[in-house]
């Protein structure tokens, strides 16, 4: 076998006194080659970004590495100093991030920030590094390059962004490119787009990338070679076949078994049931800016939206960023208020109640958070948290309380967690303290709002399928809001595909999955990362 | 609250702060103690250096009054004065600050002018007033410094409010049905507490400097012993007797010193997130 470009040694990073574990990268051991894609793969906590962050001379303070080699070219790159490695940097090892809006000087020109590459290197005249800088957009296929150099990063968008760190990566033709989640907070459609470009560059380049991911469907498209790291240590390596279809290790196994097949199930025939939500022409639009002299900018974020829930029944609202799938549900709740339309709630319009009688009605609809983290007040205790609600609406103190601790153990907690602060809890157990204060109104109708989004998938699958029991055994309406559309695929009856605020298809979630109608739902079907792999696993 | 004092001590300065400020602290308690007799009384000849009696260690002023006793009570003045005078400010301006956050719009515009209407007027000018106006004692003092020391408290509390007010948890108490009252006392105010405690003490610091600059113009009260006035009876024989200046001088900056590193130590420990560096 060649030579590796670049490889770790026994790698060790120790963390400061206190932190979960000793060790944040624990022994790690990996070679990556030229003409390559090695993807390593784990859950938040599990040291990958460590790793990568290492190679780049990148620690925070605290953190530093106590034992093992970073080889590069025969040289340990831990030794090097500060000024030796900046010369390395950008020349022969380049990095690109999770988030390219961060990542980018907001108050500098696309040009300038790529131009600023070479100037750091004292390489190329300024009129010839503008030059490049369109050569380089070009390259990573950015519409209108030459626009784009004049532009701001504000001014493009998310993908936009993404290619330009690409091309910034890209300036000076290093031989190792670093990708840390660098698709993560973009729109399915855009990732794909983004994955293939990442591809077609690394092919001809000849380039070795490591690519940085908790997302395996994100493996099944670009990996070349695989490593799986669980808790600071690499637990399989292997190539991208070998470890998705057979995995040795028993962590690599429940990863993959925890991701959300995409086949939905045909749903069961039920019984016409009354519709407990009735909305009708749903709209709202925004206005923002537009002073003396300026026209508002409007964005119509709703567009007359109408749907029907039935008693038990679970809706998926799917769509990109941008959507207004949230608004829409912020609408139902009234959040927001809708400037259209009607929310009749078992019989009663929501959209037009006021005052006191708005928050006696807002019991029979609640609501789950994205955020595990912003959701629950940090100076509450999880009992007050869950038992407020109900406090609110009259019940007594105690009887609140014990229908608190009830419902703790409903969503799978123990019954001593009424005491303890949210800090106190992991991330999942978190969204299980959100789900019981949803539950605690005992309403008709819960909206999730990206419910899982923020979850590692082993917690995601553990709450989605506590989400689907809970429902099963309540018979609760549900309506899920989600731009991931293996998610939607497990928990939902029906779907509604949201594109520029209008539902353009709405039906049961198996014909969605497997005879789309619109042009739209088709494109971002397509692009769901491993969507090829998993088509051919199963025949 | 074992990990907050160890990110607390963690900063020397605030350390040093506490010290200090409980000597101060110690000092106002025991004057009455430890100096008996009435700081007002005349116990020696004028103009008497210090050390040059062991009795009164800090010598005596312009008419034979010992400068040490003096000194202890003014402690309790400026105390007494910057302490009182910050809780008045946080009880006006927290309430305001919260309600303009809050509800936003209208309510936003009106409080927010009316804030802005008295951080328009200079506030040691428009203290110095309202003393003048009332007479000079030690409440109309204390509520003249709450007056003008209000607004920034409103603008503090009515930001961080703001900032809260999207927040999830937020939005999640107001879904289940709870009070706009309650959602404020229970949900928003107790995230607020740690920007508001450090700018309590930077407050008092501030207070106890208007306090001193009040009596030192001679609008201070009448019948209590305080720092800024034992300045300013003695600035006329400043070149005869510097001691009379200097100590009182040195007490205040200490004071105010003391305050201020104490504020920067909680800055550190209540917000692990904004510190500095490395923590």
């Amino acid at each position: 076998m060649t030579e590796p470009v670049l490889s770790i040694e026994n790698l060790t990073i120790a963390l400061p006194e206190g932190a979960d574990r000793a060790f944040a990268v624990d022994g790690v051991n990996l070679q990556l080659f030229a003409g390559e894609i090695l993807c390593i793969v784990g859950e938040s906590g599990s040291g990958k970004s460590m790793a990568a962050n290492a190679m780049m001379g990148l620690l925070p303070d605290l953190v530093r590495p106590v034992d093992g080699r970073i080889v590069y070219g025969k040289v340990d790159l831990l030794d090097k100093t500060e000024a030796e490695l900046m010369d390395l940097r950008g020349r022969k090892l380049a990095m690109i991030f999770q988030e390219p809006m961060s990542a980018l000087n907001p108050l500098m020109r696309v040009e300038d920030q790529i131009a600023e590459v070479y100037e750091a290197h004292r390489l190329l005249s300024p009129k010839t590094r503008a030059a490049r800088a369109v050569e380089l957009l070009t390259e990573v296929g950015i519409p209108d390059p030459a626009k784009a150099a004049k532009a701001y990063p504000f001014q493009l968008s998310g993908g936009q962004r993404q290619r330009v760190m690409i091309a910034m990566a890209l300036a000076l033709e290093p031989e190792i490119l670093i990708a840390d989640e660098p698709t993560t907070a973009l729109d399915v459609t855009t990732q794909a787009q983004i994955l293939k470009l990442i591809r077609d560059l690394q092919r001809k380049r000849g380039m070795a990338v490591m690519f940085i991911t908790h997302d395996f469907g994100v493996v099944a498209e670009i990996a070349d070679r695989v490593a799986v790291m669980q808790l600071g240590k690499i637990v399989e390596t292997g190539t991208a076949d070998a470890v998705l279809d057979n995995p040795q290790h028993a962590y690599t196994r429940k990863l993959i078994a925890a991701i959300p097949r995409l086949a939905a199930g045909q749903a069961p025939v039920r019984k016409e049931k009354t519709p407990v939500l009735e909305v009708e022409s749903l709209s709202k639009t925004y206005r923002t800016g537009g002073g003396l002299f300026s026209k508002p900018r409007v964005v119509e974020a709703v567009k007359d939206v109408s749907l029907q829930l039935a008693e038990g029944e679970t809706l998926g609202i799917v769509g990109e960023s941008g959507s207004g799938k949230s608004s829409v549900g912020r609408c139902l709740v009234r959040l927001m208020e809708p400037d259209q339309g009607t929310v009749r709630l078992a019989g009663r319009d929501m959209a037009h109640l006021k005052g006191e009688r708005l928050r006696a009605a807002r019991g029979s609809i609640q609501m789950i958070f994205q955020d595990p983290y912003a959701s629950l007040n940090p100076r509450a205790k999880i009992g007050r948290i869950i038992a407020e609600g109900p406090m609110a609406h009259g019940v007594a103190r105690r009887e609140a309380y014990e229908r608190a601790a009830r419902l703790l153990e409903l969503v799978g907690l123990d019954v001593s967690a009424i005491d303890r602060y949210p800090h106190e809890f992991s991330g999942g157990q978190r969204q299980r303290v959100g789900i019981a204060r949803a539950l605690a109104l005992e309403p008709r109708v819960i909206i999730a709002d990206e419910a899982v989004s923020a979850l590692d998938v082993s917690i995601q699958a553990q709450v989605l399928d506590l989400l689907a029991d809970l429902k099963e055994r309540l018979d609760l309406a549900l309506i899920f809001i989600t731009h991931d559309l293996r998610v939607a695929a497990q928990i939902c009856d029906r779907i509604a595909v949201m594109h520029r605020g209008e539902f353009v298809e709405t039906g049961p979630a198996h014909d969605i999955f497997n005879r789309p109608r619109n042009a739209y739902t088709r494109t971002l079907i397509e692009a769901i990362p491993g969507r090829e792999k998993e088509l051919a696993t199963v025949g | 609250m074992s990990d907050f004092w160890k990110r607390f001590s963690r900063n020397r300065g605030a350390v040093i702060g506490i010290v200090i400020l409980a000597v101060v602290v110690l000092v106002a308690i025991l004057a009455p103690m430890l100096f008996p007799q009435s700081p007002w009384r005349m116990v020696q000849r004028p103009f008497l250096p210090p050390l040059s009696m062991n009795q009164y260690l800090l010598g005596t002023d312009a008419l034979g009054r010992d400068v040490l006793t003096g000194l202890a009570y003014g402690a309790q003045v400026s105390l007494l004065v910057g302490i009182v005078s910050t809780v008045a400010a946080l009880l006006v301006g927290i309430p305001i600050g919260a309600l303009a956050g809050y509800f936003g719009g209208a309510a936003d515009d009106v409080l927010m002018r009316f804030t802005e209407f008295f951080q328009t007027v200079p506030s040691f000018a428009l203290a110095i007033v309202l003393v003048a106006i009332f007479e000079p004692n030690i409440q109309s003092i204390i509520a003249a410094i709450a007056v003008v020391s209000w607004p920034p408290v409103a603008r503090l509390v009515r930001g961080e409010v703001l900032s809260l007010r999207s927040r999830e948890y937020i939005e999640a108490a107001i879904l289940s049905g709870q009070t706009s009252a309650a959602i404020i006392w229970r949900q928003v105010l107790p995230n607020t507490l740690s920007p508001i405690i450090v700018l309590a003490s930077l407050m008092v610091a501030t207070a106890i400097l208007l306090e001193s600059s009040l009596s030192f113009l001679g609008l201070g009260d009448p019948n209590m012993m305080s720092w800024g006035y034992m300045i300013g009876a003695a600035r006329t024989v400043i070149r005869q007797a510097w001691w009379l200046s200097f100590f009182p001088g040195v007490a205040i900056l200490l004071t105010v010193l003391a305050l201020n590193l104490i504020g920067e130590g909680l800055n550190d420990a209540l917000n692990p997130r904004l510190a500095r560096r490395g923590k």
